[in-house]
Order: structure tokens, then C-alpha cells, then sequence
């Protein structure tokens, strides 16, 4: 008998807990007009970026492409005569409609050409606009990492330097001259 | 000698209110539960999101009206509007305000126990005439909870009947002007809203549909219209058991500085957004669960609630002072 009594309560004290609800403030964040807030790491669409002098970072070494778990980054590796025979993708290609936005190949990237930005408004209504060329990819920005050049720290030679005159870099030695 | 002009006035005021309010409701209840589960219900269509039941109507409007090839036709297409017709003739009993009824019936407590029970059938013929198994299913739960509520719910009544002395709906609200009949009837009370939750097919007791086992039990093959007309038929039910609840035990009109129709609404609305927190909190029974409750509980509470009011009535009928009071 005594256990109606603790049902009947219960449903009452459940419909109150309910009703309390009503002087609450929804947690809804009603999208098209409130925007989240997306941290600066948060990973979303992949953009290719520049160095400070405005070239492109990408050296075209794959290991983006390796690193990917779902295959949706495909490139082609290029010589640039022009300058030193420097290498660049000749074409570069993400298909989003694949990407999990795992961040690997950021990871991967040595040069930092490859980022992941905060902006996931990638909605298309055909799936093969969500395979995006490098002239869609790359940006005129640094992204972020404002100062890093490959270039000035990878000890090869470029246009304006030669070897040993980078940053944090000491001129070669000449091996034969290291006797005992 | 009936007014004719003053009767179709009725008619068309009740019967569009109800239409609209029946609409309305699907967003009030949208609304109500997205507000009691920390969000925003629909609310981008008119002030508040409350256009949003028009929307959705053009869009089922434009639906294929498809009847499954394996289904019985006639009765699968005139189902639906049996649980509409039935709800809405229900409404012609309904008291408003004083002189504001379309039938001011002597009978109207069994009209309106008569008409809910046909309610009953569209969702068991509707089942049975889709021939699918969750459809089946649902009208089986149909069925078993049509055998437990219906008989408590006549007799629950019957209480507020004996306390009035008339079947007459207007009469059982006027004889509600000192007193309303929930205090000398508080288990019937609760009996007939627990009928009247049944028969709405609401939770606790919304078995026949029950979402998350039967698809959509009794109208799993319904889509377009005729689903529609299933879904203005429940909120029909809703009006209505909060309309009854309100005539049989709440005073009806009665109520202070307000015009008698705007207490008999704002009552309404009440048990109205009860119904809906009641389905935002409590789980769903089994359906033997509510027939072990029906049968061996609620009836004896409702049969023990009839002997004793009819023998206070019979009691206060013996004492020539109290004679008056009881026609």
C-alpha cells in the first residue's frame, strides 16, 4: 500500500522537475543567425598556404597523401626550372566528400603548407563540387604559422641564398679537413 | 422553436475553432516539449514558429496519396475520417458558454461516450485494414486498452451525473456554480482523465502507436492526408478530453470577472499544456500493465466513488432541508 503512495509521488515530483524546465534557457544555438564559437585549432576545411614571401609551401612530397587514412588527398609532384628546380604540386586534390577531417596530413605536412582552418560550411548540392582543385585550395595567407619558412631553415640552396646561410645554420665543412 | 441563424453560427464558430486550435496544437505541443527539454521548438515560421502547422499542411497536401497495394482499400481511405467525424461530433455536446452549444442534448454525457467509443474503431479497423504487422500490433493494443478504459470511464462519469441529476451538459456545469464537482468527485476525477488519456491514445497510455516498438502502430502504412487526418484526429481527442474534463468537474464557464468562454478556454488550455507535460515526463505502459491497472484499480476506485456519491445524494435526498437542492 505504502508503495502507490511512493509511485503516485513520483509522478508527480517528475512532472514538476519537468515543468521546472520551463524558466530555463534553452542550450540551442540556432545556427544560421548565432554562430559557435570555433577554437583557432579546430579542424575543418584544408587550404594550402603560403610562405611569408608569398610562395607556396608545398613541396609536393606526399606524405600528406600517404598519411591520409581515407585516401582523399591525390597530387602530382612538379620541377620548377625557374627556380632551382624547386619542386611544387603540379596538381593537388582533396575530394571532401571523402575527408573526415582527421587532421593527419596537417600532421604529416613538414613544411606546414597543409592546414586545417576553422570553417565547416562546406554544404554543396552536387557531390562533385566537393572535390576541390589547388587553385580552390591554396590561400594568399600563412595560415597559421606567420614567420615559418621552409626554405630559410631547410639548409638547401634557393634563389637569393646558398647553402649555410639560412637561419640557425653554420657554413659547410669540408669533410677532408676533419683529420685526427 | 430553434434558431436556426443563431445554431449555424455555432456550428461554424466551434467547428472552425476546433479545426484551427487542433492545428495549433500540433505546434503548441512542439513547442511546449522543445521548451521543457532545453531547446527551441519550431519557430521560425510567424510570430513564435506558430504558422509552423500550416507548413507542414501544404506540404502533406502535396504528398502522393498512396494506398498500399496489399491493403483494403475502402476501408484503409474511410478510416481516417472516422476518427476526425467522430471527434468533431463529439464537440456538438460541448458546452462553450451559456446558450452557446450546437445540441444541447439530454443525453449529451452518453452522446459523448458513444461518439469517443466509434473514435475507437478507426484506430482498430485502420490497423487491421493496412495489413501490416505493426499496424496489427497496434490495433491489438487498441483493442486490449479499449476493453480496460471504457467501462471506468462510463462509470466515472457517473459521479458528476448523480451530483447534477441530469445526463445535459449545460445542466452538470450549472449545477457546478458554488462548487466545482472535482472536490466531491476527486477520484472520479482522476478515473475519467486516465480514461480520457487512453482514449486520446497519449501517453502513458499511447500504446497503439507507441513510436519507439511499432513504427507508428495503427497508422505505419498512412502517409500524406489521410495521416494527417489520423494526427487532427488526436489532437481532436485532446481538445476534447480537456474540454470534458473541464464541463464534467472544473465548472465548465463558471469563474470570476472573465466572460463565461474565456474561463471555459483558459481551463481548456491548462489541461491542455497538462496533457503535454504529462507526455514530456512519464514512460509508457504495457498494455496488460494498463488492463491489471484498469481492471483490478481504477474500476473498483470508480464502482466504490458511484456507490458512495449515489448514497450521500440518496442521504441528502432524505433530508426535507436538502430536498431542494437536488432536482
Amino acid at each position: 500500500m505504502m508503495s502507490i503512495w511512493i509511485y503516485a509521488r513520483n509522478l508527480v515530483v517528475g512532472l514538476w522537475v519537468v515543468f521546472k524546465r520551463t524558466f530555463t534557457k534553452p542550450v540551442t544555438v540556432q545556427y544560421p543567425e548565432e554562430r559557435p564559437y570555433l577554437p583557432p585549432r579546430w579542424r575543418g576545411r584544408i587550404v594550402l598556404t603560403r610562405d611569408p614571401d608569398g610562395e607556396e609551401r608545398c613541396v609536393a612530397c606526399y606524405l600528406c597523401s600517404a598519411a591520409c587514412p581515407v585516401d582523399c588527398i591525390a597530387l602530382q609532384a612538379a620541377d620548377n626550372p625557374e627556380a632551382h628546380e624547386r619542386r611544387y604540386p603540379e596538381f593537388f586534390r582533396i575530394n571532401f566528400s571523402r575527408c573526415i577531417y582527421c587532421g593527419m596530413c596537417e600532421e604529416a605536412c613538414p613544411t606546414n603548407a597543409i592546414q586545417l582552418i576553422p570553417d565547416f560550411e562546406q554544404s554543396e548540392y552536387a557531390r562533385r563540387n566537393l572535390v576541390y582543385e589547388k587553385e580552390d585550395l591554396l590561400i594568399s595567407g600563412t595560415g597559421k604559422y606567420h614567420d615559418y619558412n621552409f626554405y630559410r631553415v631547410a639548409g638547401v640552396r634557393t634563389c637569393d641564398k646558398d647553402k649555410g646561410q639560412g637561419a640557425n645554420e653554420f657554413p659547410p665543412v669540408d669533410v677532408r679537413s676533419l683529420m685526427p | 422553436m430553434i434558431d436556426w441563424s443563431h445554431t449555424a453560427v455555432t456550428i461554424a464558430v466551434i467547428l472552425g475553432s476546433c479545426l484551427t486550435l487542433a492545428g495549433m496544437l500540433i505546434w503548441l505541443e512542439r513547442r511546449l516539449l522543445g521548451v521543457w527539454q532545453e531547446r527551441y521548438g519550431p519557430n521560425r515560421l510567424g510570430p513564435g514558429g506558430c504558422l509552423q502547422s500550416l507548413a507542414d499542411m501544404i506540404k502533406i497536401f502535396t504528398k502522393e496519396d498512396w494506398v498500399p497495394p496489399f491493403a483494403d482499400k475502402a476501408v484503409f481511405v474511410i478510416t481516417p475520417a472516422i476518427v476526425v467525424i467522430t471527434s468533431l461530433m463529439s464537440f456538438a455536446v460541448v458546452p462553450v458558454a451559456p446558450d452557446f452549444v450546437v445540441a444541447d442534448l439530454n443525453v449529451g454525457v452518453l452522446f459523448f461516450l458513444a461518439m469517443s467509443s466509434l473514435a475507437a474503431y478507426s484506430v482498430i479497423i485502420g490497423g487491421w485494414a493496412s495489413n501490416n504487422k505493426f499496424a496489427f500490433l497496434g490495433s491489438l493494443r487498441a483493442i486490449a486498452q479499449l476493453l480496460s478504459y471504457e467501462v471506468f470511464m462510463g462509470l466515472s462519469l457517473m459521479g458528476a451525473v448523480l451530483l447534477a441529476g441530469s445526463f445535459n451538459l449545460s445542466d452538470i456545469v450549472e449545477a457546478q456554480r458554488h462548487q466545482w464537482f472535482v472536490i466531491p468527485q476527486f477520484f472520479g476525477f482522476l478515473c475519467f482523465f486516465m480514461a480520457g488519456l487512453a482514449e486520446a491514445h497519449r501517453t502513458p497510455f499511447d500504446m497503439p502507436e507507441a513510436e519507439a516498438e511499432l513504427v507508428a502502430g495503427y497508422h505505419s502504412e498512412y502517409s500524406g492526408m489521410k495521416f494527417g487526418m489520423f494526427f487532427v484526429g488526436e489532437y481532436l481527442s485532446i481538445l476534447l478530453l480537456s474540454a470534458m474534463t473541464v464541463i464534467l468537474f472544473f465548472g465548465g464557464w463558471h469563474g470570476p470577472w472573465l466572460p463565461p468562454a474565456v474561463w471555459f478556454a483558459l481551463k481548456m488550455f491548462g489541461f491542455i499544456v497538462l496533457i503535454i507535460l504529462i507526455r514530456a515526463t512519464w514512460p509508457r505502459f504495457r498494455f496488460d500493465q494498463l488492463l491489471t491497472f484498469g481492471w483490478k484499480v481504477v474500476m473498483p476506485l470508480a464502482l466504490i466513488n458511484l456507490l458512495l456519491t449515489g448514497g450521500i445524494v440518496l442521504w441528502k435526498a432524505g433530508s426535507p432541508e436538502l430536498l431542494t437542492m437536488v432536482p
